[in-house]
């Protein structure tokens, strides 16, 4: 029985539920000619409650249960010369029978008692799911009959059902929650691993971020400081920060105060385009354009900026962020009540000072919600401008461009050759690679050691300059 | 159509027979305060004023009355033009402050506003401490050069609002967080800082209990002997308790002008009458 037929026979199930609990409130109500407590959709969903929720719990028991179950009686089947000691040796004879089972992606000849294994793994999960589909039918038709003969003008429906919602609201945030704590406690035992490898004081207060592994060989020149990669982020968020407070703030005066409404309405979406274009474009727009083109003013101004710089990503970066905070305040100053701009002007204040004396103030808490978001994506999105590669610039000087993707990439080691090609080729085609390179060669280079070049990815998604 | 005919030609007649007609020299104390001669207000196409002309008097209270909708709002926020920032509002027809076209190119809106302050029907303070709310004015035209001139406006404003001794301990505190009736008196504490000649009072008590509203009149009373007032009112009690003289609108036309009593007792126009007396309205 696959999900989708148990989905909708418990759809069939809610509906038949639901007219049942109808048909009965009203014949108790005629049959007593008393007021029923509550209307009859209260008594229908109630029906439906009781009916589906327990057949749901039990195919929810069966999902989470079934198959470790099976898997153990899988396994006490085996001949116990073929059971191995070791748990890890265990998952691969059973992933081994699984495939047998499934007949798919099985390696090498089978052996006798792999084809009785999967022969009665097939059985059993055949039949745990005939067991299932009866039990669910089972409680379901309990369920119902249960309710259809407790509906009576007394019951008190209406509050079960509320309080059934307010239950089910309740589970909703709790598996945000709960998602939360198990993310942190996930994260909490591959950090403790990590510290066991790298000293936790080299780690907060070092300086180098160049991690190399014994596997490679190039033990002893490593460094796992986390300052580098924290000073640079901050450092890109800043100017990020920098470029789309200001920018953003204005743009969302201008949208909400003084454009007219047919403005307004071509303007505003087109800069919220901007918040939909995907990080990569960004990379690109920062490799190609912006970074020879601060470069170039750079050089004009007589100081040496390279396209490379965290100057590039941060005011590439803050262009990217510019929506989320001009459309955000925008939002927030139009609902500023009309009262309190009228109470300004017609206290003899201008326009403008109305906005910043008045309007600003009042909109304060969620245009700092609105740059807090803006914050929080820069944090994010800190990969843009990472990474090295060779590209000939606009003047046929080879130019240091950065982009970076996933993975630890600091190493000045890293030269692919073979990309001395004009700008806009360089820079549009081989991103792809560079992200997917980047990550294999990282990969490659961390070598074997199975848990820590997991951890080193996770922290790892940060800039270094 | 007939009958805005009619009523406009009885205006006319009405105000031929004041003895300060407009234009008449610059206007003395006891004189003419502000004066306006068929104005209209449009609201897209839609005319929601049709040609209201009437004179009122420097130190006096005019109240005006009328159902909803009947254009009495519109036409008080005329006079310090706060339809300006109404989008699609269009006001023609000549409106004077002391004998000075208030539409004129030489009158900057923003000094007309300073001298024709605004009460409105929601309190509307700002979301700052008491203080700042009062010295917002001052501080918007430059009217004090120390703090402690700021210190003292801010304090005669709260004392004639009668709101001084509820609130001088706590004039850091939101202006917000105050009672609706205190935050009306706020209201028109921050109107009188900048020393405006007229104020404007829309429907001010409509929010309020009945005991905020009676020290509102009261104050109206008491802000009588400095200021000029025009308040907006559904209360036909309070119309004839704090006014000297009273407008009746309907439908976008002013259909009666005359002293209190007059309008209360013997009014001359049917509608008048019957909207006083309860019939409609």
């Amino acid at each position: 029985m696959s999900n989708l037929a148990v989905v909708a026979v418990l759809l069939v199930l809610v509906a038949v539920a639901y007219q049942i609990g109808l048909a009965r409130s009203r014949g108790v109500a005629l049959a007593s000619g008393v007021r029923m407590h509550s209307l009859p959709r209260y008594h229908g969903l109630l029906v439906v409650l009781n009916a589906a929720l327990p057949a749901i719990a039990v195919y929810l028991l069966w999902s989470l249960f079934g198959g470790s179950v099976i898997e153990a009686m899988v396994l006490a089947s085996l001949p116990p010369e073929q059971i191995p000691a070791d748990e890890l040796q265990q998952r691969v004879v059973l992933q081994r029978i699984q495939n047998l089972a499934s007949g798919f992606g099985m390696l090498g000849e089978a052996q006798a008692y792999e084809q009785a294994a999967a022969a009665y793994l097939q059985s059993l999960t055949t039949t745990g799911q005939a067991v299932t589909a009866a039990l669910m039918a089972t409680v379901a038709a309990l369920g119902l009959f249960w309710s259809w003969r407790g509906t009576t003008p007394q019951t008190r429906a209406r509050n079960k059902v509320e309080r059934a919602i307010e239950i089910g609201l309740i589970a909703c945030s709790a598996i945000a929650i709960f998602t939360t704590v198990g993310i942190v406690l996930s994260m909490l035992g591959e950090t403790i691993r990590f510290f066991q490898f790298i000293n936790p004081a080299d780690f907060f207060f070092g300086t180098v971020w160049n991690p190399r592994f014994e596997t490679v060989g190039t033990s002893g020149q490593e460094g796992f400081g986390l300052l580098p990669l924290l000073s640079g982020t901050l450092l890109i968020m800043i100017i990020a920060m920098a470029v789309a407070v200001p920018l953003g703030l204005m743009i969302a005066i201008y949208l909400a105060e003084y454009a007219p409404y047919h403005v307004r309405n071509v303007a505003k979406p087109a800069i919220e385009v901007l918040a939909g274009i995907p990080t990569v474009v960004y990379g690109v727009f920062a490799l190609v354009t912006v970074g020879p083109f601060l470069a170039g003013m750079g050089e004009l101004l007589g100081v040496n900026i390279r396209a490379t710089s965290a100057l590039t990503a941060g005011v590439v970066m803050g262009m990217m962020i510019i929506p989320f905070i001009s459309s955000l305040s925008d939002d927030i100053i139009t609902q500023v009540p009309k009262a309190m701009r009228d109470g300004s002007l017609a206290l003899g204040g201008t326009k403008a000072e109305t906005i910043v004396k008045v309007v600003l103030p009042a909109a304060l808490p969620g245009i700092v919600g609105a740059i807090l978001l803006g914050v929080s994506k820069a944090i994010g999105e800190t990969m843009i401008g990472h990474g090295r590669r060779q590209l000939s610039g606009a003047d046929g000087q080879p130019v240091r461009i950065g982009f970076h993707h996933h993975g630890v990439h600091h190493q000045p080691v890293d030269r692919r050759p073979g990309f001395r090609q004009p700008a806009v080729a360089g820079g549009l085609r081989p991103r792809t690679d560079a992200v997917r390179d980047d990550a294999g060669a990282q990969c490659h280079r961390a070598g074997g050691g199975a848990q820590v070049p997991r951890t080193i990815r996770v922290i790892n998604d940060e800039p270094t300059h | 159509m007939m009958e805005n005919n009619m009523a406009q030609a009885t205006m006319g007649a009405k105000l031929d027979a004041l003895p300060n007609k407009p234009g008449g020299g610059p206007a003395a104390s006891g004189g003419i305060k502000l004066s306006s001669r068929d104005v209209r207000v449009f609201y897209g196409d839609n005319e929601a004023l049709h040609g209201v002309s009437m004179d009122v008097m420097a130190n006096e209270v005019v109240a005006f009355i009328g159902p909803s909708g009947c254009g009495k709002s519109t036409f008080l926020r005329c006079f310090n033009r706060m339809n300006d920032t109404v989008a699609g509002a269009r006001v023609t027809g000549q409106i004077t402050l002391d004998g000075r076209d208030i539409h004129d190119h030489a009158i900057d809106v923003v000094q007309l506003r300073a001298q024709v302050g605004m009460v409105f029907q929601k309190p509307n303070p700002f979301p700052k401490p008491i203080y700042e709310n009062v010295a917002y004015g001052p501080r918007l035209h430059g009217l004090t050069s120390s703090k402690s001139e700021l210190d003292q406006i801010v304090e005669s404003s709260l004392r004639r609002a009668g709101l001084w001794e509820e609130v001088k301990d706590r004039l850091d505190a939101p202006g917000t967080g105050l009672s609706g009736g205190q935050q009306q008196r706020l209201c028109i504490a921050r109107a009188i800082a900048v020393s405006p000649d007229v104020i404007l009072m829309d429907e001010p008590c409509s929010a309020l209990d009945p005991i905020a509203t009676a020290k509102i009149e009261e104050l109206i009373h008491e802000l009588k002997e400095n200021y000029t007032i025009i308040i907006v009112t559904h209360n036909m009690q309070q119309a004839a308790r704090v006014s000297d003289r009273t407008a009746f609108f309907h439908l976008g036309d002013l259909i009666e002008l005359g002293t209190t009593s007059q309008i209360f007792t013997t009014p001359k126009q049917q509608r008048t009458e019957d909207y006083v007396t309860g019939r409609y309205g």
